[in-house]
């Protein structure tokens, strides 16, 4: 199929579509409002279901009943929106029904801005609802790999009945860029044996979200815990550029940069300008957040000098890659916030830093300071006008 | 030789289809055994129970799915109609239909059930007030009647403070795309037959498609009002129906 010029948010919206979904509930909110838009147009025409809902409370929670159903469902918010949803998303889990959430992230907290972020880490990731459970977080970092992620969240959320999320930041939401959509996909013509149908023909199916006894709600607990690690041992995705791991080869990156998303993107440019000043540097690009890379990233700290992390927010991912890393080398942050997106000669700069401390070989054991913004470097007025708007 | 009349069984009584018989966890003297008992039997008589799906609530009725022999799920607190709308989305030809107490309909969830109504979502409400939080102990509920005491208002609801009862018949009527809205009480035989038709109405009114139907039933919570039984069935006839007048408060016939 020919490429098409689509946007980011409509072009999840479209994929979304041809992998099935038949049921979308939603709440406008910036900046992931297009795929609301586009999907009250394109649901319809294909009589699919789509429904704006009061709140994003009620949008989470019309979602799990159509889930219940056994039916491909999804919503689609930004940051505050999420936190709305948290409630119902500890719900979901603990009834093992599969939904795909769209997070196109914005500038937290509170209100925060319309400008893009990568701040719901944490929420996302760690899942900011009550109880243990944890989704799967796919983090695309161009249009086209949110068009493939999405068609895969719900194949995984299918699999193994669970929440599979799309994370992005509203760089990608609203950049327009060449895509290639995949083909349509027929609709599932009978529901799962689990679904809530109706009666007819069968015994009763129940979905609850609890269980009233400490042995059941344990059992529950220990099911969602063996999912979690089936998912951790099999689907961990990620990419990596310029990191050679072949013993003896020169071009061997001795340094990791480890950023997702956007800032993966961002970052890619400064590791190519470090080559070019000849720092053996590369990049790890999560792509599942969720299952998180911690064994490939512990297997390059093994032979790493150092790693830098960028992210669009004041260090979550961080935290994921110290503990992979686990003191096998110094770990230094580069991140900025308020819906400001890090430029490649800042990166570049922090990549030199780090290149820098880490020059000795005894200084592999030392923990890198954390910065949150170059201090010796003014705020570009770019990004100053960014911020003042709302 | 001694003729012997034939012995012919006829069952003029028994356990409605709709329901497991499982044993409930409801006090002595609840009404929600009454209630379920009233939905069953409509739902046995309108022959709908392979397709009817229940959206049990947050409350003393959350172990409803495990009374009713039918597709269920349990909502978050005050979301059963939001989620009832996503079930009923995807699979119009279902009947589907929550249960929820008065602190869950008329408090936690009162957007989504406005919500619901104003979009005319084709689905029916079993909406059970006694104008107390149950299932934590007897709270003050937004039902909660001028003056009643309860655990959380121990000097008795002062209106200057905690505000007034709201009704929720008397506001959801208002909503266009309301199309079957009553209030019926559970105080005597006679408001129970009575109770019972406004049911079966409901449930009629979605599976004719005329839009969002739902019944409000007065019922009483002897435990946490602290009265016998008896005494709180004559309660409800004497203090809750002057606040909550009976009757039909909107019949839409056209959908």
């Amino acid at each position: 199929m020919a490429k098409q010029l689509m946007k980011g948010n409509e072009a999840i919206a479209e994929a979304a579509i041809r992998a099935g979904v038949e049921a979308y509930f939603g709440y406008p909110i910036t900046p992931q409002t297009e795929l609301l838009e586009y999907m009250s147009k394109r649901m319809p025409e294909l009589g699919r279901v789509f429904l704006q809902a009061e709140s994003e409370v009620a949008a989470i929670n019309m979602v799990y009943g159509a889930a219940c159903a056994g039916r491909r469902v999804m919503t689609s918010s930004s940051s505050p929106g999420i936190s709305l949803m948290q409630e119902g998303l500890s719900y979901i889990a603990a009834s093992h029904v599969p939904v795909v959430i769209v997070d196109v992230m914005r500038g937290g907290p509170g209100l925060g801005n319309i400008a893009p972020s990568q701040s719901d880490y944490f929420q996302m990731v760690k899942m900011a609802g009550h109880g243990d459970y944890k989704p799967i977080v796919l983090a695309p970092a161009t249009v086209q790999e949110a068009v493939d992620l999405t068609a895969l969240a719900f194949d995984l959320a299918e699999r193994y009945r669970t929440i599979a999320t799309v994370l992005l930041d509203g760089v990608l939401g609203q950049m327009m860029e060449p895509v290639e959509l995949p083909a349509m996909r027929a609709l599932p013509t009978t529901p799962p044996a689990w679904a809530i149908t109706g009666a007819a023909g069968r015994a009763k199916n129940s979905v609850v979200p609890f269980r009233m006894q400490a042995d059941d709600l344990e059992a529950l607990n220990l099911e969602l815990q063996r999912k979690i690690a089936e998912i951790a041992r099999r689907e961990v995705r990620f990419k990596e550029y310029l990191i050679d791991t072949t013993s003896g080869s020169t071009d061997k990156a001795e340094l990791i940069v480890v950023a997702f998303g956007t800032a993966g993107r961002v970052a890619l440019s400064a590791v190519k300008a470090a080559r070019q000043k000849g720092i053996c540097v590369g990049l790890h690009r999560p792509i599942t957040l969720s299952p998180f890379p911690d064994e490939r990233l512990s297997q390059l700290a093994d032979e790493a000098r150092g790693f830098l992390v960028v992210e669009m927010n004041a260090g979550q991912m961080l935290q994921d890659v110290k503990l992979s890393v686990g003191g096998q080398a110094p770990v230094r942050f580069y991140g900025r916030t308020g819906g400001q997106v890090p430029m490649p000669d800042d990166i570049a700069l922090e990549i030199e830093k780090l290149d820098e401390m880490t020059g000795h070989p005894l200084d592999h054991k030392i923990e890198g300071p954390v910065a949150l913004r170059p201090v010796d470097r003014p705020a570009r007025r770019q990004e100053t006008s960014r911020t003042s708007r709302n | 030789m001694i003729a012997v009349e034939p012995f012919t069984e006829q069952v003029v009584f028994q356990r409605p289809r709709a329901m497991t018989g499982a044993p409930t966890t409801y006090c002595p003297g609840c009404m929600h055994g009454v209630a379920h008992r009233l939905v069953a039997e409509a739902i046995d008589e309108l022959g709908i129970r392979e397709r009817a799906i229940l959206v049990a609530p947050v409350g003393c009725s959350v172990f409803a799915y495990n009374y009713f022999d039918i597709d269920s799920v349990v909502a978050a607190h005050g979301r059963a109609p939001a989620m009832a709308t996503g079930l009923k989305r995807v699979q119009p030809d279902k009947i589907v239909f929550t249960y929820q107490g008065d602190g869950d309909l008329a408090s936690i969830g009162i957007a989504e059930i406005l919500h619901a109504a104003g979009r005319g979502e084709n689905l029916t409400v079993i909406f059970v007030n006694n104008a107390v939080y149950g299932m934590t102990g007897g709270q003050m509920a937004p039902t909660t009647l001028p003056g009643m005491k309860t655990t959380s208002s121990p000097l008795g609801r002062d209106t200057r403070t905690m505000g007034h009862p709201i009704k929720m018949c008397e506001l959801l009527s208002q909503l266009d795309g309301a199309a079957f809205i009553a209030r019926r009480s559970l105080h005597s035989p006679a408001e129970i037959r009575k109770a019972k038709k406004a049911i079966v109405q409901a449930f009629k009114t979605q599976i004719e498609g005329r839009g969002f139907s739902m019944v409000e039933l007065l019922a009483s919570c002897p435990t946490n009002w602290d009265m016998k039984p008896v005494d709180a069935l004559k309660w409800i006839e004497t203090h809750m129906v002057p606040i909550y007048p009976l009757g039909d408060y909107k019949t839409r016939v056209e959908s």
